[in-house]
């Protein structure tokens, strides 16, 4: 037993100077790519707090066996490589060495949450590693000067923030406005983006102010206050809980306003049906992904696709849920840079495809585009505004605003 | 039968706490193998890469914490489910003071395990009146609230709120020919070395000895004139001073401090490792941190759907077939021939 232990020690640390030697040559080249695959990584919370996002790194790799099953990319079939961080940030910087350092990846793509690829942005850059299409609408990821290899997707919230005063000035050019805040980042970033889009003296003006704290158990006393201040305006930049105690609150109160309520509280099944979707009826937000909460009840073409892709290649999937949804435009997107790249599939090159795009994705709303430039990381600059009917959103106009 | 499970290990605990295991005993084999450990550990520095040294550094740190833990509940046998909160407390320390203050990693780690004692110890008074399973739950509350309270808007402007701070990793002095990852695993190495040896000295001592028989008995230690209020009061502050050196040294290796890395998971995990590893022995600090750091990974390796599914049947099988733990059932086997010896 001790003996064979012996040996096989022995015959690891044999191996060892082999296995590293090896990949310091891969990594003189191409790393991650030989003649037949490309391995991109993907870090994800399958568990954890934020495990509902976990299908995110299933549909894109649901997306990626699509791909491959149809003859992969200029030969080359794409290896992807999904690992779990639980949502945990310093978990997130072991999973990316791991991918960069063991498993060698091209890049990351689509790794998801704000203070996860926070903890990684740095690493990343100094390995000059991707980080591709990250899952956050933090500014601090479209930073080119400082991070150049780090870009996200999503539209940031200052651009969602600059899009609704933009609407409000349209509308209703008098409008007081009042707003509800998370006191964080998250919630900065939104005001900084409604006082940009409101312009220097606006007609329309916040009149009232009201942050929370995450840790608060109850809002109430904000809304009351909110309310008391006159506005007709109630934009609402608070995370899925707190939106619908907002909501539910203000109508209890018979605050007639008319309700702003950002993308990532906007889900009809989370958040309008706790707060009642009598009260929510006529509230305003906007989204780049198409609703897909009744996806199968649609006609569009696209959808059609959407659903055959889950059908074939995700079976398990809730087709109603727009995670997968994201995750399958993500695909398509990775696909997009890899066929751009051609064979130069150095990362350097992979930058360059990634910052001279221009391309539309089916699932997102007509009109919404992406577009990037070496001096741009802001991939998506357009939403489609939609408005809750009391039982699913409808576009408000044909066409998404920019911010 | 489930009580019968229960009494078993009570009895088997017991006689064996006067014996003092889960130190090396103090015969010529214990030096060289140490000797050796300590050779091993040394010469991984050189064969494994610099992601692998990072884990390493990572199962150190965590080792750091398990003795700590180990000390509380193996030697003084208080529950604590919130030493999560003191491993945050200690990796924010380290971050403040390196991030603020510039204070160089090797001084910062240890004032954080300062502050670790600190506060250990004055939340041990008050909350160590509370014996077993209350004590549990107070010290639960602690894991709880910690992810909210670093995410405390009064606080930000040191803690960096939601985003958290950034961390410089050290690089080897003097010039010496190593990588970060090698030199930061060499000094958590000494670190776990002094850690241990506190302990160690620490229950080889009168105070070691006192806390063994507060665990067995606490009406008869009384009676013999121990101070079990000071005794755990102490023993609860060290074991938060070396949860917050743990802290530190992650934080250190990782780079980075954000709420939702200290999380009730974090204290539950610590709680596992050392139960896993073996409570009352400080050698099973190791092994369950081994656990800690290597077992989710394996888990999620083998099922991408439920990985940890996987987790709590490894779980279950080591707690069923190890009951003292890792360490525990290693020294069996191993004291099975010594004890045909006489």
């Amino acid at each position: 037993m001790t003996i064979s232990r012996r040996e096989m020690m022995a015959s690891l640390a044999a191996t060892m100077p082999l296995v590293t030697g090896k990949l310091a040559i891969a990594k003189d080249s191409s790393p991650g790519v030989t003649t037949t695959t490309i391995k991109v990584g993907h870090i994800g919370p399958y568990s954890g707090p934020a495990s509902a996002y976990g299908t995110m790194g299933r549909s894109l790799g649901a997306y990626f066996d699509k791909v491959n099953a149809e003859g992969g990319i200029g030969g080359r079939k794409i290896q992807f490589i999904s690992l779990d961080d639980g949502y945990n940030p310093s978990k997130t910087v072991e999973q990316a060495r791991k991918l960069v350092e063991q498993e060698q990846v091209l890049f990351l793509a689509g790794t998801l949450g704000t203070p996860q690829n926070a903890a990684i942005q740095k690493y990343m850059n100094a390995r000059k590693v991707p980080q591709l299409f990250l899952s956050s609408g933090a500014s601090r990821f479209s930073n080119y000067k400082d991070f150049p290899w780090t870009i996200g997707w999503q539209p940031s919230f200052e651009t969602e923030g600059r899009i609704y005063a933009r609407h409000i000035l349209e509308q209703m050019p008098n409008a007081k406005i009042a707003i509800l805040m998370q006191n964080d980042d998250f919630g900065r970033d939104y005001l900084r983006g409604i006082e940009d889009g409101l312009g220097e003296k606006p007609t329309a003006a916040i009149v009232a102010r009201q942050t929370y704290e995450v840790t608060d158990p109850t809002i109430d006393s904000q809304i009351v206050n909110l309310k008391g201040s006159g506005a007709n305006v109630f934009i609402i930049v608070a995370s899925p809980k707190f939106a619908a105690q907002a909501i539910k609150k203000g109508a209890e109160i018979g605050w007639s306003a008319q309700k702003y309520l950002v993308h990532v509280s906007n889900s009809t099944g989370a958040v309008l049906s706790a707060a009642g979707f009598e009260n929510a009826k006529g509230l305003i937000s906007a989204a780049y992904v198409r609703d897909v909460s009744h996806a199968k009840e649609s006609t569009e073409p696209e959808m059609q696709d959407y659903l055959a892709f889950l059908q074939k290649y995700y079976p398990d999937a809730d087709k109603s849920d727009y995670v997968n949804a994201m995750g399958y435009s993500m695909g398509m997107l990775v696909e997009k840079v890899l066929r751009q790249a051609g064979d130069d599939l150095s990362r350097q090159n992979i930058m360059k495809q990634v910052t001279n795009l221009s391309m539309r994705l089916p699932m997102l709303y007509p009109g919404v585009e992406v577009k990037t430039a070496p001096d741009d990381y802001v991939a998506i600059k357009k939403m489609q505004l939609i408005r809750f009917n009391g039982a699913t959103y409808d576009k408000i106009g044909d066409q998404p605003i920019a911010g | 039968m489930q009580m019968d499970k229960q009494s078993q290990l009570v009895d088997t605990d017991a006689p064996a706490s006067g014996t003092f295991r889960g130190l090396p005993r103090r015969d010529g084999r214990a030096i060289w193998v140490r000797a050796i450990v300590i050779a091993l550990a040394l010469a991984l520095t050189a064969v494994l890469s610099d992601f692998r040294l990072f884990q390493a550094t990572m199962v150190l740190a965590y080792a750091i914490a398990l003795i700590g833990l180990n000390i509380l509940t193996g030697f003084s046998g208080q529950i604590s489910l919130g030493h999560g909160a003191f491993f945050a407390l200690g990796a924010y320390a380290t971050a403040i003071l390196m991030g603020h203050f510039e204070m160089p990693y090797w001084i910062a780690i240890p004032v954080g395990g300062i502050v670790g004692f600190a506060a250990g110890y004055a939340f041990g008074r008050p909350a160590l009146r509370l014996s077993g399973i209350y004590l549990g739950l107070a010290t639960f509350a602690l894991a709880v609230a910690t992810p909210q309270l670093l995410k405390f808007h009064g606080v930000e402007e040191w803690t960096g709120g939601v985003q958290g701070i950034f961390l410089t990793k050290p690089s080897a002095p003097l010039g010496l020919p190593l990588s970060d990852d090698q030199w930061l695993y060499l000094y958590a190495l000494v670190l776990v070395g002094i850690i241990y040896w506190i302990a160690h000295s620490l229950l080889e001592s009168g105070t070691g000895r006192a806390l063994r028989s507060i665990r067995d008995n606490a009406l008869a230690a009384e009676a013999i004139g121990i101070d079990s209020r000071h005794h755990k009061f102490m023993a609860f502050g060290i074991s938060a001073a070396f949860a917050a050196v743990a802290g530190g040294l992650a934080a250190t290796a990782v780079q980075f401090v954000s709420p939702d890395a200290y999380d009730l998971f974090l204290s539950v995990s610590l709680l596992v490792g050392a139960v896993v590893g073996g409570i009352s022995t400080l050698n099973g600090a190791v092994i369950g941190a081994l656990f800690i750091v290597y077992v989710p990974t394996l888990a999620d390796s083998i099922s991408k759907s439920a990985p940890w599914a996987v987790y709590g049947v490894v779980m279950i099988l080591l707690v069923y077939l190890m009951p003292e733990g890792i360490a525990g059932a290693i020294r069996k086997a191993s004291r099975a021939p010594v004890s045909g010896r006489h």
